[in-house]
């Protein structure tokens, strides 16, 4: 049913349950908002949205009053547009004046605001006493003193993660967000996934940053440093350019790299590849063991790897189930231990004087390469971990002109990749790279599927599930034969709670689960480009599926230089060399604080 | 510092001084801070409240209760006693009527223009006998309600009586009642909102303390009336004798029979809980009472949804002030015709007032809708206790401020309105000229300060800059132009904030300034040059209230 309202004396007409933010929207008039963040939270408290509506005794906040038949609203009378401006006004009064050395300068949403209001002057002095900067964590900074309370972090870590790490704490003037019962992030059980850096709308929580590391080691002369780029980093990197989500910029990303003076320019993609066969291979085991010689110690289903802020949210949550997770190392990782290995006995170059760099969409991603398995090769595996975000900052403090750079081409070996790999960078994406080499191993023959695509695990629906019947085996596999593999993909861990919720009570068969610890995928990391809303996911998503669409080679299986490294390094899938390097495995744990 | 939970005020004039009344006021302080009560109880220095030859004398308000003669020794056991367990020490009360206690605040003389609705059983009946409640047509109202009248007839009369909400804003009962009425529920409640956080207001405690059995018949008309079968009273948390009260009336009325399954042999049941404050004066907002009572922190829903729909528990809720529920089961008795006989025509019914500040006698009292603030001042009251009237503040701190030129307008709902002030939940506090508005302004201020509940931007940091400005003005250095700025905050809480407690400084601030501009503009100093925003950390001492 339609609803009619008059909106700044346009008549509108919205479906029955809209805001009147959203009808507003729909005329064409902007309202300024902060709090609200659609899918997020939407408390109606920032008071930046606020507008006249006929018989009102006060102003109502846009985002969260329903639009309702023959509703008069006013949405630059007077009286709303002072108490907007008043209200940002106040939020100033009581914020810090660091513009110029803020790490958001620029993409600031209160400096929008405030900008857009036409706020010249605030007229209350600044008397908050500064909060100390908690810099406790690996992956994330948090400058209280920047916070507006807008409280999405707040609900982005509870509803969409369903961590609930963070919670006001005070009354009146002295709200914080705290986190935890302690004052630093690494007391409180807290899965690093940067989700709540995503969604902030100032500088009051960021991602730590590494860019002035990387700048010494690039600076010294002694070492050769090598660069690796995440799947999703390509799709979204333009944005901090001015490009539109979902354009797909590899071959520029590249050539920016080798100009910062990276040795090589390599891709995680390669180890995304060998992930694939690895884990495929670690699949298929457990379920011979399972299916074929009836071991009841085997752990089925096995939940994939490769996002840490999940792997962090097992070990807090879920210790009964870290079996259950595969043992593959994440493909940052497995990159890092080859790099030092692999790649240096190749080169000739004493691996201390290797320095592996990260691109990643990701914040977690910074603690991983810090955690006490991460040194297969007998140093740290990976020594630096930048956010796309941070990449974005320091191809600009290089003064390179991104947009006019030429397309470059990865290093080989481990620059090479397939479709497959690509594809790691939404949810669903693991899932499909798997099966369509999985069911080619078992059966000899490709994946039957429209452009080899696993239609019922793609897409942003929370959680999704898939089932696969073999049909043909080789005869390897024949204890295959007939079985209908079922899995299932979620991402946003209050989706990953609910499949583990499922498993725990045994009321999901499922046989492999993909989780991705942020929402859509590493393409909605907490690194990424801001703001990531579900159109920019779908964006991000699309250039992704076109990247592996245009390739050569779709199937991981496929990549020569997989094949090299087993014929030279590795040997087999799961063999010596693969468990040492490639593969790790998890434990309980606690906060900091409490450990 | 939380708001206390106690005054005690004593008179260091000529007279009580020569007698110790400085040592007596530091062994209260000591004692207080022996007992760990530093932060509840306050202890404050006045000048005389009237008697003399009494030797050192000290009131403790809200309880409404004067000792005399004190030694050292009986400061103790006061603070042992009654500070620390409720028991008022008899023996050191001042042998005078004045001012009340439950008892004497319900003497005839005080409330002799009114027939008394709510409080006629107070001090006349004891609270803890069911017996004696019935004797005095107790519980006859449900009785006839559920078996001569339909639920629709109970909400019919009690709007009829035109009966307004007593928690401060005046909202038609029967109006609220015929919301929640028809929603179709499996659950619905009933909750009496008795966590009466204004500072200077006791008159629930009182009804309470003195008739809950009067309490517990309007919430089960209540429920009658709406069709719940539930009823919560939550109850300010150091309330502990009116939790014993209602708690033991409770009990009474359940072996009875009046409350529980099939009550009156209809199959009408209902049964009540007591659930205790959080101890926030913004719990006292229904949705944030709900949300408090749900476990959570006590912060205001946003509305719509309203309580009639999906209150506690998602429910049908409906949420009325302990007067309010008190008053009704005298209009279901004695009908609407008969409540309408009280009060005026948009008022009907008789007010509880609490009266403090410079009275003589400062207390509870019940009079008529409609009487003037002089006639209370002066007939109920007792007059000035020292000094000549400056200002009123009506319904607690976040009410407005009243100039002399008030004095005369009748006391309802809608006479009030028409002037542009607002009636409030029944706190009167009488100010002599000796108070300075800015000072008073001040205290106001760091109320709000403290119960800001911090979820939304313009109460939170608004309340901040108000509370500054108002702190300059009481040094008397404010900047230019503070003034014009502090009633363009205020109008911009009022329609911005997210709830009342938000909406409301503005009251005290802007009547304030409606009587007493040129009073403030003087503490305006025209050298003063507003700092320039940066990012500076300015004075704290001299910045921060
Ligand atoms: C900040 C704030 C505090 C309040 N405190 C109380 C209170 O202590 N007692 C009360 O009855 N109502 C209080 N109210 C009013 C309630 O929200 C509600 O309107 C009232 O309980 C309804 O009862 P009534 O209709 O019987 O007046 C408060 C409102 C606000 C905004
Ligand atoms: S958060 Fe925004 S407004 Fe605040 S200092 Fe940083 S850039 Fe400026
Ligand atoms: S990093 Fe993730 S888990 Fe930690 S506080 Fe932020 S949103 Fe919550
Ligand atoms: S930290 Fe950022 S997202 Fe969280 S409440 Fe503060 S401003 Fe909002
Ligand atoms: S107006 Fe004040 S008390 Fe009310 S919700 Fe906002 S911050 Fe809380």
């Amino acid at each position: 049913m339609a609803i009619k309202l008059t909106i700044d004396n346009q008549p509108v007409s919205v479906a029955d349950g809209a805001t009147v933010l959203e009808a507003a929207q729909a005329t064409g008039i902007k309202i300024p908002t902060l709090c609200h963040l659609d899918g997020v939270s939407s408390p109606g408290s920032c008071r930046v949205c606020l507008v006249e509506i006929e018989g009102a005794r006060t102003l109502q906040p846009s985002c969260v009053t329903a639009a309702s038949e023959g509703m008069v609203v006013k949405t630059t009378s007077k009286t709303a547009r002072q108490a907007r401006k008043l209200s940002v006004e106040l939020m100033l009064a009581n914020h810090p004046w660091d513009c110029n050395a803020c790490v958001r300068n620029g993409e600031c949403d209160l400096q929008k605001l405030a900008q857009d209001m036409g706020i010249a002057e605030v007229r209350f002095p600044y008397v908050k006493p500064a909060t100390p900067i908690d810099q406790s964590t690996d992956a994330l900074v948090r400058d209280m003193d920047k916070c507006v309370l807008c409280r999405r972090c707040i609900g982005v870590c509870q509803d969409v993660q369903g961590v609930g790490t963070l919670a006001p704490r005070n009354r009146g003037f002295d709200t914080i967000v705290g986190s935890g019962a302690g004052d630093n992030l690494c007391d409180a059980i807290c899965v690093q996934c940067g989700q709540c850096s995503a969604v902030c709308p100032v500088g009051a929580i960021y991602e730590k940053d590494s860019i002035e590391d990387v700048w010494g080691a690039l600076d010294d002369p002694s070492k050769h440093v090598v660069v690796q780029t995440a799947p999703a980093i390509r799709a979204a990197l333009g944005e901090c350019f001015g490009l539109e989500p979902g354009t797909c910029v590899t071959g520029k990303m590249v050539t920016a790299l080798r100009r910062l003076g990276f040795a090589k320019v390599f891709d995680t993609n390669f180890t995304a590849d060998l992930t694939i066969i690895e884990e495929g291979h670690e699949f298929l085991t457990r379920l011979k063991k399972a299916l074929a010689d009836g071991d009841a110690s085997v752990k089925l289903p096995m939940f994939t790897s490769c996002s840490p802020g999940w792997i962090n949210y097992m070990e807090y949550f879920y210790p009964n189930l870290i079996p259950n997770i595969s043992t593959c190392k994440s493909p940052q990782q497995m990159f890092g231990a080859l790099a030092k290995t692999y790649y240096a006995e190749k080169q000739g170059i004493d691996p201390k004087d290797v320095v592996v760099v990260s691109i990643m969409p990701c914040t977690a991603k910074k603690f991983e390469c810090e955690r006490d398995e991460m040194n297969a090769s007998g140093f740290q595996d990976v020594d630096y971990v930048l956010t796309t975000r941070e990449l974005g900052r320091m191809i600009k403090q290089a003064g390179i002109d991104f947009l006019s750079l030429s397309d470059g081409e990865q290093d080989s070996p481990m620059g090479m990749s397939t479709g497959a790999a690509d594809i790691f960078a939404n949810t669903g994406g693991v899932m499909e790279a798997a099966i369509r080499t999985v069911y080619e191993v078992v059966t000899g023959r490709e994946l039957p599927m429209d452009r080899l695509h696993v239609a019922p695990v793609q897409g942003l629906q929370g959680l999704k599930e898939a089932e696969l019947t073999f049909q043909n085996c080789l005869d390897d596999w024949k204890f295959l034969e007939g079985v209908t593999a079922k899995v299932a993909v979620a991402h946003g861990l209050a989706n990953a709670r609910k499949v583990c919720e499922m498993v725990a009570s045994g009321e999901a068969d499922y046989h492999f689960v993909e989780v991705m610890c942020c929402p859509g995928g590493c393409i909605g990391g907490g690194g990424q480009p801001r703001l990531t809303s579900n159109d920019v996911r779908n964006a991000r998503i699309k250039a992704i599926y076109a990247e592996d669409e245009g390739r050569p080679m779709r199937k991981s299986h496929e990549n020569p230089a997989i094949t090299q490294l087993y014929k030279d390094f590795l040997g087999q899938p799961l063999g010596h060399k693969s468990h040492e390097l490639l593969h790790t495995g998890y434990a309980a744990k606690q906060p900091a604080a409490t450990s | 510092m939380a708001t206390p939970r106690l005054y005690v005020m004593i008179p260091t004039d000529a007279d009580t001084v020569v007698v110790g009344a400085r040592e007596i006021k530091s062994r209260f302080s000591s004692e207080i801070g022996a007992q760990g009560l530093s932060d509840q109880i306050k202890v404050i220095e006045t000048g005389s409240f009237g008697p003399s030859n009494a030797g050192v004398i000290a009131a403790v308000q809200p309880d409404g209760v004067v000792y005399g003669n004190l030694t050292p020794e009986s400061v103790g056991e006061i603070v042992r006693e009654h500070f620390c367990k409720g028991r008022i020490c008899g023996r050191f009360l001042l042998p005078r009527e004045y001012p009340p206690t439950v008892e004497q605040a319900t003497d005839a003389r005080h409330t002799q223009a009114a027939g008394r609705i709510v409080l006629d059983n107070c001090g006349r009946i004891d609270p803890d006998s069911i017996e004696e409640y019935i004797a005095t047509d107790g519980y006859e109202a449900l009785g006839r309600a559920l078996t001569e009248m339909t639920p629709p007839q109970v909400v019919e009369t009690v709007r009829e009586a035109g009966l307004r909400g007593r928690g401060g804003a005046g909202f038609p009962t029967g109006l609220k009642w015929s919301f929640c009425a028809p929603v179709q529920a499996d659950r619905k409640f009933v909750i009496c909102n008795a966590d009466e956080g204004e500072p200077g207001t006791f008159k629930d405690r009182l009804i309470m303390e003195g008739d809950p059995h009067k309490v517990i018949e309007g919430m089960a008309l209540c429920g009658y009336a709406i069709g719940a079968s539930e009823g919560y009273v939550y109850i300010r948390g150091e309330y502990r004798l009116s939790v014993e009260r209602m708690r033991k009336a409770i009990e009474d009325a359940r072996a009875m029979g009046l409350l529980g399954k099939g009550i009156f042999g209809t199959d009408f049941d209902f049964d009540i809980e007591i659930k205790l404050g959080a101890g926030a004066y913004v719990c006292g907002e229904e949705t944030a009472l709900i949300e408090s009572m749900e476990g959570r922190r006590g912060v205001p829903r946003l509305k719509p949804p309203f309580p009639a729909s999906c209150g506690y528990l998602g429910k049908p809720t409906n949420v009325n002030n302990v007067e309010t529920l008190a008053t009704v089961p005298a209009i279901v008795r004695n009908g609407a015709a008969w409540f309408r006989g009280f009060g005026t025509e948009n008022t009907p019914g008789t007010k509880v007032y609490t009266i403090i500040g410079h009275v003589r006698r400062p207390g509870l009292i019940e009079v008529s809708a409609g009487v003037t603030l002089r006639e209370i001042i002066d007939e109920y009251a007792g007059g000035m206790s020292s000094g000549t009237f400056k200002m009123a503040q009506l319904g607690g701190t976040a009410g407005d401020v009243l100039g002399p030129e008030m004095l005369d307008v009748p006391m309802d709902y809608d006479a009030m309105q028409k002037v542009g002030h607002v009636l409030g939940s029944g706190a009167i506090l009488v100010m002599n000229q000796t108070v300075e508005v800015a000072d008073f302004l001040d205290s106001c201020m760091r109320f709000f300060r403290h119960e800001s509940c911090g979820s939304c931007n313009p109460c939170r940091n608004g309340l901040q800059v108000l509370g500054e400005i108002v702190g300059r003005l009481k040094k008397k250095n404010a900047y230019p132009g503070d003034i014009e700025l502090m009633e363009e905050v205020c109008m911009t809480l009022k329609s911005a904030a997210f709830c009342p407690l938000g909406q409301s400084p503005a009251s005290p601030l802007m009547s304030a300034l409606r009587y007493f501009r040129p009073e403030l503009a003087a503490a305006v100093d025209p050298r003063r040059e507003r700092p320039r925003t940066q990012r500076v950390r300015l004075d704290l001492v001299e910045l921060a209230v």
